[in-house]
């Protein structure tokens, strides 16, 4: 009979204990939210998950950032200021990365944030971000589909990195059957629909495309790569588009190479492995196969061999390697800095109204630019995986490609535009010449 | 719930407990709305949200604590129905976006819409009347709950594999949400929601009147548990609890006695899922990970399986330890900690937190004669077997 | 496979070589094409392979080897082309002549998968009278995929001479491939060609026979369809065979993930969380092994495995002998307290992995003798697969046995079945259950030496498996080593015969719910311990 021990607790208590605690508890709160930020330095949000999940990709962002600020406070900081990073753990869980964003521009009054990996944590912390009125840096390849006002996305858009590699297999392995295999979310859905929308364009037929989901952190492809073997022995030049992601890329490729599925017969370019997922495999019997990236570490230009020198200075690693989502945070940050020493502010509404038309140098040997739709103009690099775990670039663009925040291939976004300078409207339908939904 | 049932169940701990709930309840919106900002006694709005959700996980752990503290059967997969009734709500949320989705489809919510969905798949109709999602937050949560239990009860399924099956479920639900072509969003879930009733869900006064709702339905909870509990009926649950067999010769129905109280468990999970979803913006699938429902159970454990008071304290307290260490210098260890409060909380304090509390101030009670009689009944009957 | 192949190979180049420097350079198109490899353009290097190919010249074969083995040096500026040997000397490549050295402004001539293509139609031909039978073999099955017509003189020539029977029949089915796609071949061979690759029955003949066109005379297309449905006749049957075998596969490694949690749960009816940390371990454990053996003895890599399962036998037992006397000890008669004391050192484990080793995963090598696959039939095993599953049922034996024929595994036995009645017998039921719970960890330990050849090395190694681990623990029923076993190798079948049909998902969400409502027929898993000790 629990009531009675409870009672005896009642016990202790008075009424006025009841008032006393309500007030304790308050001022308790109120005493958390009190810290303020010092005003000589200007504070900067980290938010990458540094356990859970994601941590094996995001805690190298992480990072990366406090590299940056590190260098950026040699060269003597913005506007006169030091740079403070402010980091926090979301721990891969997504309500938990809306809570940090929110704990980043209330409580400590952060200028800028960058973070993020999964669509699923930027979708959370957008609203956020919209009614703080406060600036996101996303550094990973998307599904696009989206232009914020708030939110500058210095990743791929499917134009950036899927359409270029499909191209690149048609015209250079002539490839005329396609797998397209990714894992069940947004970003693999999507991109495999505008791709199917793509090839279809092209006039490759439905028999000829097969799409594959897998979920997250799949770890047995026996029956998956002896379909796509399958597949592949129906007399027509056969590629596989892999937009798996993270950890179920290890299993994957082993498979693939104890199977015996060699590049030359059935190459497989993937949009989500980099230098840091090879690290985890030997991938000798890989070589050949395909990854579709904005940087590879291995591109041999004075700005990249500079940047890989100081980053393994920076992490007492010789060994660390580099990848493109950390290029994309290097050139976020960069225009960052510059739009803020253009308006010598850090008000996010003014620096949101320069950052459109800055440019930065990218670590490839260009100059990337912010556009009205809150995306940048980028290289498009093919690579194929050389035996150490690197890759070998076999293609590029001849120029920096512009990224498209709506798809052209999609049926519902063909007709739409994000231009955060003319239209102030980050989903505007150039057709009904309107700004749809609540867009500004 | 009769008046009778009403004061028998309210002893002055759950008295204080209420009170103080109200109190937050009405003190800290007021606070955050009417004083100042940057006041001393200012509640800011980020805090008020965050509150909020503790609130909703105090729910959630209430109704544990329910099933598990007073009935014995230990779900590890709770946070399928808390996900449900989040699910649900969600969808009214998503409905009421309308044409201000990045689409301006009137019908469609925007992930259908991306994903070339032409029209709106059944189970979505309806969802655009609020009293409708509400009886869903209600009625969807307690289906499972009761189909799941009138299978697993009558078959006499308990302890561990009982544990392991709930599990089991919330890990098919979870997989089942991530599919796209389930038709709920898949891994990116429902989000960007715009109004609740009409009020815009980010406004300042929707924020404070949702946490004041959030601590009006903890009340509420916990008088209902607090009846449940106190009643003949909570007494046969807990010799459910002790002795299923000896219950069962004694002719009670077991099954029904726990196909109800698990059924009622579910519908309050479900109702905190509802309020969770508008005061944080986002309900994905990863709400279903075994993980989080193995976390709720923790929250119970720490502030005392049995005592209710306990269970809504270990949930705030848990989390308010998670939002602490995950920022600034001890953001990278959080996890030892988080950990390590585990596994003292069960070393050091196995009746947790507010059970210890009993336990001391009973053995206190005991040292001074006046006393004696009060403690010569036995307060919590201490859990003989785990399941 | 492919090292001892590559040794073989340079063998035979070596003796090529001697040929070689034997032999006057002539110029002519030979040189030019040569020049071209230094142009660093694919399309230019693909047009050297041709020509170096079809050239008769004796280096033809030493370049082209150089060229797949990235040997093959060339000179943007002087635009020289070098052969680099095995043995680090070099020639230069258009005329045979050693040179000291190499410039160092030359870099190996780039490839990409179209060359290699063509890289291995031209070492096709080139090598298929080599005196090596692996060689052959090989060189016979790459111009079977390729079936350039310029290979038919090389083909016929050494299926004349060809003695063995196996690369005979290679290189017949390459003839009736070339045979097939020659425009000028008459109906009847034709006809006899489609009949050999439709003997050959898999899934490249498939292929093949799919791709002959439209221009066909009527009867080779009438034939190729026919050999075509009785090919995919044939390998539906052969898929089937390859089911069963992917689920084998599969609930071998559910076996062994589980096995430890069988032992833990069942005898001490411990929900032990932090079971899967233990399966981290022991792939931290390879790891670590494996670091060790690469920076001090490269010769040891193939035996890095037998050294990795006792170590992590031994690693994981002793922590899990540690978690038991420093935690688990004090919560006996409260089995749940411990589901989440070892919750919370779950959480505890990974985060500290991750601190020591790093959030990225870790790379974990094959031996050679876990590389590859062969053919059985028409269905692919690979070797790593089949030597886990041998690896999984081993352990099962050696477990099995342990408990029954030695006196802790009575003692255990007794505890599982009566813990009071045990104690009552002088049996030191604590001791029995710290060693119990190493034994358990040990054996999570040695699962992860395995899965760390199919799997992530990474600190949520464990995380992925804990689910499924208590399904199958739970499904065979607790406290019996076969039910586990019975337990995981159907929950594995019926996933991969289900995974065809529904998808991955899907089929993963279907076992779930079978697993429910199996559980409601037989509340106590498929192999239930009978008596009274299973109500406590």
């Amino acid at each position: 009979m629990p009531t009675k021990s409870i009672h005896d607790i009642a016990a202790s208590f008075s009424r006025r204990g009841v008032l006393a605690a309500t007030a304790g508890l308050m001022l308790g709160l109120a005493s958390i939210s009190g810290a303020k930020a010092a005003d000589d330095t200007i504070k900067v949000g980290v938010l990458h998950s540094l356990s859970g999940t994601m941590a094996i990709s995001e805690t190298t962002l992480k990072d990366t950032i406090l590299f940056l600020i590190d260098e950026q406070n040699k060269k003597g900081g913005v506007l006169g200021k030091k740079l403070e990073a402010v980091v926090v753990d979301p721990a891969s869980n997504w309500p938990l990365f809306a809570e940090k964003a929110r704990e980043l521009i209330t409580k400590d009054k952060v200028a800028v944030v960058f973070g993020c990996w999964t669509s699923v944590s930027r979708k959370s912390v957008l609203p956020v971000f919209k009614e703080l009125n406060n600036i996101l840096f996303y550094p990973v390849q998307y599904e696009g589909e989206e232009s914020e006002r708030n939110v500058f996305y210095t990743g791929a858009a499917p134009n950036q990195q899927a359409i270029p590699a499909v191209d690149y297999l048609m015209k250079e392995e002539k490839v005329k059957r396609w797998v397209l295999a990714g894992t069940d979310y947004v970003y693999p859905r999507t991109t495999n629909k505008i791709l199917e929308a793509y090839l279809k364009s092209k006039g490759v037929a439905q028999e000829d495309i097969m799409i594959n989901y897998t979920p997250f952190g799949h770890s047995d492809w026996q029956t998956i790569v002896a379909d796509i073997k399958k597949f592949g022995s129906a007399g027509k030049k056969t590629a596989v588009v892999s937009t798996i992601n993270g950890d179920a890329n290890v299993p994957f490729y082993k498979e693939l190479g104890n199977q015996g599925i060699k590049a030359k017969d059935i190459p497989v370019v993937a949009f989500s492995v980099g230098e840091e997922e090879l690290a985890g495999i030997d991938t000798k019997p890989l070589v050949g196969h395909l990854a579709a990236w904005n940087y590879f570490e291995s591109i041999k230009t004075p700005a990249n061999e500079k940047f890989i020198k100081d980053w393994q200075a920076y992490t007492k690693n010789p060994k660390r390697t580099t990848n493109d989502p950390m290029e994309a945070h290097v050139i976020g940050f960069n225009m960052w800095v510059k739009a803020v020493e253009k308006v010598k502010s850090t008000d996010p509404d003014k620096v949101i109204d320069a950052l459109p038309g800055i440019e930065a140098a990218n670590l490839t040997g260009g100059t990337s630019k912010m556009l009205p739709n809150h995306h940048i103009t980028k290289p498009v690099f093919i690579g194929e995986i050389k035996g150490n775990g690197q890759f070998d670039v076999v293609w590029k663009t001849p120029g920096l490609v512009a990224g498209d925040a709506w798809s052209k291939e999609l049926d519902g976004s063909k007709d739409l535009i994000g231009d955060w300078v003319g239209k102030k409207c980050g989903n505007f339908n150039t057709k009904t010449n309107k700004c749809l939904g609540s867009g500004s | 719930m009769t008046p009778h049932m009403l004061t028998r169940s309210l002893d002055r701990g759950a008295t204080i407990f209420v009170m103080v709930v109200a109190a937050c309840g009405v003190l800290i919106p007021l606070s955050n709305l009417l004083l100042p900002a940057g006041s001393v006694l200012q509640v800011p709005t980020y805090l008020v949200a965050l509150w909020g959700k503790y609130v909703c996980y105090a729910i959630l752990a209430l109704s544990i604590d329910l099933i598990w503290g007073y009935c014995g059967i230990l779900s590890l997969g709770h946070g399928a129905f808390f996900a449900l009734g989040g699910y649900a709500m969600g969808m009214y949320l998503m409905r009421q976006i309308g044409t201000r989705g990045v689409y301006g489809n009137p019908v469609l919510p925007d992930f259908m819409v991306f994903l070339n969905w032409q029209k709106l798949p059944w189970y979505w109709h309806g969802f655009d009347m609020f009293w409708f999602a509400a009886l869903m937050v209600l009625f969807v949560p307690g289906l499972l709950a009761f189909c799941f239990g009138w299978l697993a009860f009558r078959s006499r399924v308990t302890g561990v594999y009982l544990s392991i099956i709930t599990q089991a479920m919330t890990y098919a639900l979870l997989l089942a949400f991530f599919r796209n072509d389930f038709g709920f969003g898949g891994n990116n879930g429902l989000t960007d929601f715009k109004d609740i009733l009409g009020f815009n869900v980010q406004a300042e006064g929707t924020r404070a009147a949702l946490f004041a709702l959030s601590c009006l339905a903890l009340i509420l909870s916990f008088l209902i548990c607090r009846s449940v509990v106190s009643s003949k009926l909570g007494k046969v649950l807990i010799a459910i609890r002790d002795a299923e067999s000896r219950s069962r010769f004694l002719g009670y129905r077991v099954e029904s006695y726990k196909l109800f109280v698990f059924t009622l468990s579910a519908c309050m999970a479900g109702v905190a899922g509802a309020l969770y979803v508008p005061q944080v913006g986002i309900i994905n699938p990863s709400e279903f990970a075994p993980g989080n429902s193995i976390e709720a159970v923790i929250w119970v454990a720490v502030g005392g399986r049995g005592t209710l008071i306990g269970a809504a304290l270990g949930a705030i307290v848990v989390n308010y330890a998670k939002t602490f260490f995950t920022s600034g210098v001890l953001a990278p260890y959080w996890l030892f900690m988080l950990g390590a409060l585990f596994i003292l909380v069960t070393l050091l304090l196995p009746k947790g937190i507010v059970g210890t509390f009993n336990a001391w101030r009973e053995a206190s009670r005991e040292r001074r004669p006046a006393a004696a009689s009060v403690a010569a009944e036995d307060g919590i009957t201490e859990p003989k077997m785990a399941e | 496979m492919p090292t001892n192949l590559s040794a073989r190979l340079s063998t035979f180049v070596l003796s090529l070589f001697l040929i070689a420097f034997a032999l006057p350079a002539f110029a002519g198109p030979f040189e030019d094409a040569v020049a071209k490899f230094a142009n660093d353009d694919f399309s230019d290097t693909d047009e050297a392979i041709g020509v170096v190919a079809s050239s008769g010249n004796k280096l033809a074969f030493p370049i082209i080897n150089a060229l797949q083995e990235g040997r093959l040096m060339a000179d943007p500026d002087s635009k020289k082309v070098y052969v680099t040997g095995t043995d680090g000397k070099s020639i230069d490549a258009a005329t045979g002549e050693s040179v000291a050295s190499v410039p160092d402004s030359a870099s190996a001539v780039r490839l990409n998968n179209r060359l290699r293509r063509s890289v291995d139609a031209a070492l096709g031909s080139l090598t298929l009278q080599s005196p090596d039978l692996g060689t052959r073999l090989q060189a016979a099955q790459s111009v079977f995929k390729s079936h350039e017509e310029t290979a038919l003189e090389p083909v016929e020539s050494a299926l004349a001479k060809e003695t063995n029977r196996s690369v005979k029949a290679v290189l017949g089915e390459a003839r009736a491939a070339i045979l097939l796609f020659k425009s000028d071949a008459t109906e009847v061979q034709k006809l006899e060609a489609v009949a050999t690759i439709k003997a050959r029955g898999d899934q490249e003949a498939l292929a093949l026979l799919s791709d002959i066109g439209s221009d066909q005379p009527a009867s080779v297309t009438k034939a190729a369809t026919s050999a075509i449905s009785s090919i995919q006749n044939s390998l539906a049957v052969w898929s089937m065979v390859q089911n069963a075998w992917y689920g084998l596969s599969l609930g071998s490694v559910l076996l062994l993930a589980a096995i430890g949690l069988a032992i833990t749960f069942g005898v001490m009816g411990v929900i032990n969380m932090a079971h899967g940390e233990m399966v981290m371990i022991g792939a931290y454990t390879t790891f670590a092994v494996q670091e060790v053996i690469r920076t001090r003895y490269p010769a040891l890599f193939d035996y890095s495995l037998l050294i990795a399962v006792p170590l992590a036998f031994l690693v994981a037992g002793a922590i899990g002998v540690l978690i038991e006397r420093s935690i688990i000890r004090f919560l006996y008669g409260r089995p749940l307290e411990t589901l989440l004391a070892t919750w919370g050192l779950s959480l505890v484990l990974q985060q500290a992995v991750r601190t020591m080793f790093g959030p990225t995963n870790r790379e974990v090598g094959n031996p050679s003798w876990m590389s590859g696959a062969f053919e059985l039939g028409q269905i692919t095993i690979t070797y790593n697969r089949l030597w886990i599953l041998c690896f999984t049922l081993a352990v099962f034996v050696i477990l099995l046995a342990m408990l029954r024929y030695t006196a802790l595994g009575l003692e255990m036995r007794a505890v599982t079945q009566n813990r009071r009645m045990a104690a009552s017998m002088g049996i030191a039921t604590s001791r029995v259950d710290a060693l119990t719970f190493g034994l358990g960890s040990g054996i999570a330990g040695i699962a992860g030496v395995a899965l760390s050849q199919i799997d992530n090395v990474s600190p949520n190694l464990g995380q992925s498996y804990i689910i499924d681990s208590f399904m199958v623990v739970v499904f065979g029923g607790v406290g019996n080593l076969w039910g586990t076993l019975v337990g995981a190798f159907t929950l594995g079948i019926a996933n991969k015969f289900l995974e065809p049909v529904a998808g991955a998902v899907l089929g993963k969400i279907a076992i779930l719910v079978l697993i429910i409502l199996f559980i409601q027929k037989r509340p106590r898993g498929l192999f239930a311990l009978k008596g009274r000790a299973v109500e406590a």
